[in-house]
């Protein structure tokens, strides 16, 4: 990193000279210097909360190393977020809608030299739904046929006393190897979009030697993406560089990438402006205050839509918010606009539905006049409700940045109803996730979801179907459920569309949470890039990374 | 002497036991499953949270939890963390930037603190005087976050003289302007503190004979004035080593420096009570020693200062 410094006079210096000789050629030689293993491209990151095995990892900074390093059946591409073949040759399904019959391309091969073949992601996924092993996805693999038997459901619930019973089978029934390269998944019951889904993490292939020496591979995983991994050092650095036998189509052109921990947002954010660090995720709040970020980094700051919202989630499990009229009483006493424009600058688009309003075959409106502002009708519904007694406490965790907006929304709610509304501040968000998955929230409490995959029934079904692995709003509705289930088993993914629309409206009549907006994501460069996207998932795409030409 | 030392040492057992005995069940007692945040806004499988819980003893009371935990740490295994990383390693990497940190602030903080300590004792009232009780209460004012930020800006994004976040592996040039910062609130305690030990001393009956003795003034003031005014001062720079081990959280984030102070707080953070609790344990020895030191100074600035 402190070479760089002298790179850029030297370049300028050889430059000249060229330029002064008359030799031309372009300086070509700045281009080959940036992007090595001796200068990478360096990008801001944190330190995962896993340990980097694709089934047992799920927060962001885990992903950001785990997607360039590893390939599914499908991908999605980093700008429009739509899925597309990847490692899957053709996956063709059978009349009963239930079987999907995968074929995957031949000559792939793992960073160390391994063939992948079908074996090795019906083994990976195995590993990744089989309970004894504790894998933080096993529930991404919950609708192919044999999953109750790997892993079989607590019965009275997560929170009970009970401990769910031991597994009966290994390996789930639905998975068969047909040959090297072909192997069928046969699932519980037709789920049209489920192709879409393979996109996720949970779903990549995993080559023998995980298996045979989990220890290593830990350490030092083995991947068939495009990125293989180089070297580490805990808490400070990882290293990816370029596979260079890589087969898909987002190869990507660095030849390094080096992700350095940033324990302060503030310090990346320093370093992106001084030319230490290539691109930056996120911005401090404090840069984000009248648009300051955008004046400092000009053409180098990032700003584009995310597939996630933020919702407030009703505890509906309480006494108080069984009555919808209260529930929409609170929706339409939130100026959604105004706090977009004045906490947010605007970086921000108001929802009028559950579903982010990017994600592809989505429904608009879903929420329709609830997601308005419309002080009157408020007072009027509240009213209806018989009122409001004591206080309304929302809450938040304290350790993400949270609290201006929700104070703002605070602020909205009291002011329009002319109730005592209060502030709960959660320390941390392990804390609040417990709470939440114990049904302990005493006012509404906010909520974000950022898209798995690309349909809009990833922010349903978790959410909002009786007993979703993400429902803590305790909310139950037949007819959601009901429509959601016509959805999985349509024809087409356009028709299932269709009906997760619906489903979708039908949130619009019981309001179980409050769609309030979705925040962009917000990112920057260094001039040494000319391009480095940022994925809808706010995480850097490395394949889209291009080295900046040097300029004359 | 050797009785002394090794009276103290003995001393270290139950401290070692008591104060990691304390982290252990503050750290753990945290309310909240620390695996429930783990897997996002959806929340984590059954399986998983009992399969970690198994692995750090958490379905065990808590002394049990502790005793196993203890005689892990004696066979020198610190143990791993959530994501698998031994927390071994985890130090290895940040101790030595932390302790080139902490020595460069030490030597800052004692050399430019003692240094202005004596001149002002000795030219008494007057300008330097006025202008180095003014600077010491603008360092102390300060907070470290903000001279921390400022220097950052200034030197580093704005005039570029220093790289604003400090590399992973740092040389000591990179590490000089954080140790400075980090210093500086314990230099303008030194400076004080010098200054009012000297101020006693100056009158003292010893100092006036050995004036009266006809001593040069330079024999004076740096023999016998010093030695007995520096020993608050050493003592104070002795536990203040320890402080700097584990307490540049604010500088260590401001610089980016991947050090004991940060990994403590990120540990803390995400309820990791492994990380915690090995790192605190180094700490509190580092503590012990660096007071057995200070104790064994005095005796070579004070002969009358005499153990058992």
């Amino acid at each position: 990193m402190r070479k760089r410094r002298m790179v850029a006079p030297v370049a300028a210096t050889l430059a000249v000279g060229l330029l002064a000789s008359a030799c031309g050629g372009g300086g070509g030689g700045v281009t080959e210097a940036t992007g090595t293993l001796k200068d990478p491209i360096t990008v801001q990151w944190g330190e995962p909360q896993s340990e980097l095995v694709p089934t047992n990892s799920n927060d962001t900074f885990g992903s950001q190393v785990l997607n360039p390093m590893f390939t599914g059946l499908i991908e999605y591409t980093p700008k429009s977020f739509e899925a597309r073949n990847a490692m899957a040759k053709s996956i063709a399904l059978s009349k009963d809608k239930k079987t999907y019959t995968v074929e995957i391309k031949q000559g792939w091969k793992f960073h160390n030299g391994e063939e992948v073949t079908a074996d090795n992601f019906v083994r990976a996924w195995n590993y990744g739904a089989y309970a004894p092993n504790g894998q933080q996805n096993a529930a991404m693999f919950n609708r192919i046929q044999g999953y109750k038997e790997v892993h079989p459901a607590d019965p009275d619930g997560e929170s009970g006393p009970k401990k769910p019973p031991k597994p009966t089978a290994k390996k789930m029934s639905g998975l068969k190897v047909v040959d090297d390269h072909t192997f069928t998944i046969t699932l519980q019951d037709p789920f049209s979009v489920f192709p879409t889904k393979l996109g996720y993490q949970a779903f990549v292939p995993l080559p023998d030697t995980f298996f045979t020496n989990r220890e290593k591979f830990v350490d030092h995983p083995v991947g068939n993406g495009p990125y293989k991994f180089e070297s580490r050092t805990p808490s400070e650095s990882l290293t990816l560089t370029r596979y260079k036998d890589y087969k898909g189509e987002d190869a990507g052109s660095v030849d390094a990438v080096k992700l350095l921990v940033y324990n302060k947002v503030l310090t990346a954010y320093q370093d992106l402006k001084s030319g230490n660090v290539d691109v930056i995720n996120t911005i401090p709040t404090s840069a984000l205050a009248n648009g300051r970020w955008k004046q400092e980094l000009g053409e180098r700051a990032i700003s584009r839509e995310r597939m996630g919202i933020t919702v407030l989630n009703l505890p509906m499990y309480q006494e108080k918010f069984k009555d919808p009229n209260l529930r929409k009483a609170l929706s339409l006493a939130i100026d959604r606009k105004k706090i977009v424009k004045q906490v947010f600058n605007g970086e921000a688009t108001v929802a009028d539905g559950w579903s982010a309003p990017g994600i592809p075959g989505r429904t608009d409106g879903a929420c329709g006049q609830w997601c308005t502002y419309n002080p009157s009708k408020a007072k009027e519904l509240l009213k209806k409700a018989g009122g409001f007694e004591g206080t309304l406490t929302l809450s938040y965790n304290a350790d993400g940045a949270h609290k201006q907006w929700m104070t703002a929304v605070a602020g909205s709610i009291r002011d329009t109803l002319g109730i005592k509304v209060g502030l709960n501040a959660v320390p941390t968000f392990s804390t609040y996730q417990d709470q939440m998955d114990n049904n302990e929230m005493v006012g509404p409490f906010r909520y974000g979801w950022v898209a798995d995959y690309p349909t809009p029934r990833t922010f349903l079904k978790p959410l909002y179907s009786t007993g979703g692995s993400a429902n803590n709003t305790g909310y139950s509705s037949k007819k959601f459920d009901d429509l959601i289930a016509q959805g999985d088993q349509a024809a087409s993914v356009k028709k299932a569309n269709e009906l997760y629309g619906k489903a979708e409206q039908q949130l619009g009549k019981d309001l179980p949470s409050i769609p309030l907006f979705t925040q962009t994501v917000k990112g920057a460069k260094s001039n040494r890039l000319a391009e480095g996207t940022l994925n809808t998932r706010t995480n850097p795409a490395i394949t889209t990374f291009k080295v900046a030409e040097p300029q004359q | 002497m050797g009785r002394y030392i090794l009276r103290r040492l003995l001393q270290l057992i139950p401290v070692f036991i008591g104060t990691t005995f304390i982290i252990y069940a503050l750290v753990w007692a945290i309310p909240g499953n620390p695996f429930a945040g783990m897997c996002g806004p959806r929340g984590c499988p059954q399986a998983f949270i009992e399969q970690m819980s198994q692995q750090y003893n958490l379905d065990e009371p808590l002394p049990v939890q502790y005793v196993l935990y203890l005689g892990q740490l004696l066979t020198g295994n610190f143990g791993e963390t959530f994501n698998g990383i031994e927390v071994s390693t985890l130090i290895q990497n940040a101790y030595p930037v932390t302790l080139k940190l902490a020595t460069i602030a030490l030597i800052v903080e004692a050399v430019v603190g003692i240094a202005a300590g004596i001149l002002t004792a000795l030219r008494g009232k007057g300008f330097v005087d006025n202008l180095v009780l003014a600077a010491t209460l603008f360092l102390i004012a300060v907070p470290v976050f903000v001279s921390g930020f400022v220097l950052q800006v200034v030197l580093g994004v704005q005039l570029e003289w220093i790289q604003p976040s400090v590399g992973s592996d740092p040389a000591i040039g990179e590490l000089i302007v954080p140790g400075i910062v980090l210093g500086s609130l314990s230099m303008a305690y030194i400076a004080r503190l010098t200054r009012t030990a000297m101020f006693e001393n100056k009158r003292a009956d010893y100092i006036r004979t050995a004036t009266a003795k006809g001593l040069a003034p330079k024999r004076v003031v740096g023999i016998h004035m010093l030695r007995n005014s520096l020993i608050p001062v050493i003592t104070f720079i002795g536990t203040d080593f320890g402080a700097l081990m584990g307490g540049a959280i604010v500088t260590e984030g401001v610089f980016n420096i991947h050090g004991i102070g940060g990994l403590v707080f990120n540990a803390i953070q995400t309820q990791e009570g492994v990380t915690v609790t090995g790192v605190v344990t180094l700490l509190v020895i580092v503590y012990l020693l660096m007071n057995l030191l200070v104790d064994i100074l005095y005796a070579a600035l004070d002969p009358r200062i005499r153990y058992d």
